[in-house]
């Protein structure tokens, strides 16, 4: 059975009213652009959409581009973008319509970020494209270590060796990294790449 | 008489341990030879004299020590104690229900004068003389939560009731089974019980989430769930598993009967009456094995109990390690016999 705690994500889909905002990161984009293919003419028009290539999305720009959204920001990485969302998720009335999709770091942080402002995570459309790379709160010392591709994983702040837990905090957008090895440390189990 | 209340420590030197009538009012949880999950919750009245449920919550001997440890917790890691904006009236509900009852229930250790919001509390075991602004947080020395329940044995969770949901939304975790106020605070009740294993199959949740949002109030409701912990921890968090995790790789067939502890939380639901929100106190009782088999009957239960527990059930109440040492130990103190229905040593 899934872990209830655990998000689950959806396809986009376009929401009737006149002022969306579309984030993605990385391969989040191709979402957009699929998006783009079930929209009425003038939906980018009055659309910002906020993009965040990482290494890999570069590809995607001019496609972004080509959709003539009102406002097209790209950004060097999730945290650059985070104060600028956090103006935007301030200032938004009632009709704004929220769309995010890539990774599950990105999606994560941007659903932490609008449930602070008062936006009920349940009326944002969420899509997952990408890496499965996982943020991860170590229990211990409650630092977050970024991109976790592997179980176990070294926590980046105390250096306890964490399990990955597919338990999952919405309020930390991040799963839960518990200490491996703590009834024994002497037993190092091997370390595997998970989360691609 | 008043409560014969005792100096020990959960921590370092681990000088905890039950008086003979202690033993004889733990909260044994098992009415049969053999435990699964249930939803098994029943209505939490006054019962018999000498119980842990002769009051509705229920001060006993360990009351100055616990509440001495639940200080230190909070001092190492204020983290624990948590409380969401909107909860605060939850708080006030929380201060009120706990000191009417502790005042009613125990006159010669607590009382309660109220003149309209000026309220007069005495705590004479903590020796805590104060006079406070009912609904008036900055006439407290802590929130109302914080406040009464480091004057209360037990966890307390507060949970919000909203779009056929309970929430997580504030509590006070320092005597926990393992699972972290911090991560969890914010979450539905499926969310935060995610990580049990078998009873989300069973639909135990389901069920018990439909019970829980229908609790009337001034008619609360309790359960009770077990697990085990080496040495007497009461803080056994998982924020310091890497501090307490090795105790359980110590138990030796020597040490058990003072090492290996039975841990039974009496869990309560009370409606709160200006929130709606409800109250969701996990007290804790710690019993060692040498002081569970002076009754022959809860002895012989345990043990078939440990040893037919299902394998997934022992992996999430990390018992794994230490089982079969404990299951040998208690086979030489099972002698076959029948035992009688109910909770009770006989």
């Amino acid at each position: 059975m899934a872990m209830l705690s655990r998000p689950v994500y959806g396809i986009l889909s376009p929401q009737t009213g006149k002022n969306h905002l579309l984030i993605a990161d990385a391969e989040g984009a191709a979402a957009i652009l699929d998006l783009a293919k079930k929209t009425s003419p003038d939906f980018f028009a009055a659309a910002e959409v906020m993009f965040v290539p990482g290494p890999d999305g570069g590809k995607y720009v001019e496609a972004l581009k080509a959709l003539v959204p009102g406002r097209l920001y790209e950004g060097p990485s999730i945290a650059a973008a985070m104060p600028r969302l956090r103006q935007i998720f301030g200032a938004a009335h009632m009709g704004l319509r929220l769309y995010v999709a890539g990774t599950e770091s990105l999606i994560g942080q941007v659903v932490q970020a609008a449930s602070e402002a008062g936006i009920e995570h349940a009326s944002i459309q969420t899509e997952h494209r990408g890496s499965w790379a996982r943020r991860v709160q170590c229990v211990h010392c409650k630092g977050i270590t970024e991109n976790v591709t592997t179980q176990p994983v070294k926590c980046s702040h105390c250096g306890l060796l964490l399990l990955v837990r597919d338990h999952y905090s919405r309020r930390y957008a991040a799963f839960q990294g518990v200490c491996i090895n703590a009834e024994d440390p002497s037993e190092i189990p091997p370390t595997e790449e998970m989360f691609r | 008489m008043g409560i014969n209340f005792k100096k020990e420590t959960f921590r370092d030197d681990y000088s905890f341990k039950n008086s003979p009538e202690q033993v004889r009012r733990f909260p044994f949880p098992f009415h049969e030879d053999g435990y699964m999950y249930s939803v098994n919750i029943e209505p939490h009245v006054g019962g018999r004299t000498g119980t842990v449920f002769e009051h509705l919550f229920d001060v006993d001997e360990h009351y100055v020590s616990e509440m001495q440890d639940r200080a230190m917790v909070l001092a190492e890691d204020p983290l624990r104690c948590q409380s969401l904006p909107h909860m605060t009236l939850a708080g006030w509900d929380t201060l009120e229900l706990l000191m009417t009852e502790k005042a009613k229930s125990y006159p010669e250790h607590f009382s309660l004068t109220r003149d309209g919001d000026k309220w007069h509390w005495i705590n004479r075991p903590l020796g805590i003389d104060d006079h406070f602004t009912f609904g008036d947080t900055s006439t407290l020395p802590y929130g109302p939560l914080e406040y009464i329940t480091r004057q209360s044995q037990g966890d307390f969770a507060v949970l919000d009731q909203r779009d056929n949901n309970l929430w997580m939304d504030a509590g006070i975790v320092t005597t926990q089974a393992d699972w972290s106020l911090d991560f969890d605070i914010g979450m539905n009740f499926f969310e935060w019980h995610a990580p049990v294993p078998l009873a989300h199959e069973l639909g135990i949740f389901t069920r018990a989430l439909k019970f829980l949002m229908a609790m009337q109030q001034g008619q609360p409701a309790r359960r009770l769930n077990w697990t085990m912990t080496i040495n007497p921890r009461l803080d056994t968090s998982p924020e310091n598993f890497h501090k307490w995790g090795t105790d359980r790789a110590t138990v030796t067939p020597e040490n058990v009967g003072q090492k290996v502890h039975l841990r039974v939380e009496v869990q309560m639901f009370f409606r709160l009456p200006r929130s709606n929100a409800l109250l969701f106190p996990i007290r804790c009782y710690l019993i060692k094995m040498d002081e569970l088999v002076s009754s022959a009957k809860w002895g012989r239960r345990f043990h078939r109990v440990l040893r037919d527990l299902p394998d997934e059930l022992a992996e999430y109440k990390g018992l794994v390690r230490y089982r079969p040492t404990v299951v040998e130990w208690l086979s030489k103190r099972d002698d076959g016999k029948p035992t009688s229905s109910g909770y009770g040593p006989d």
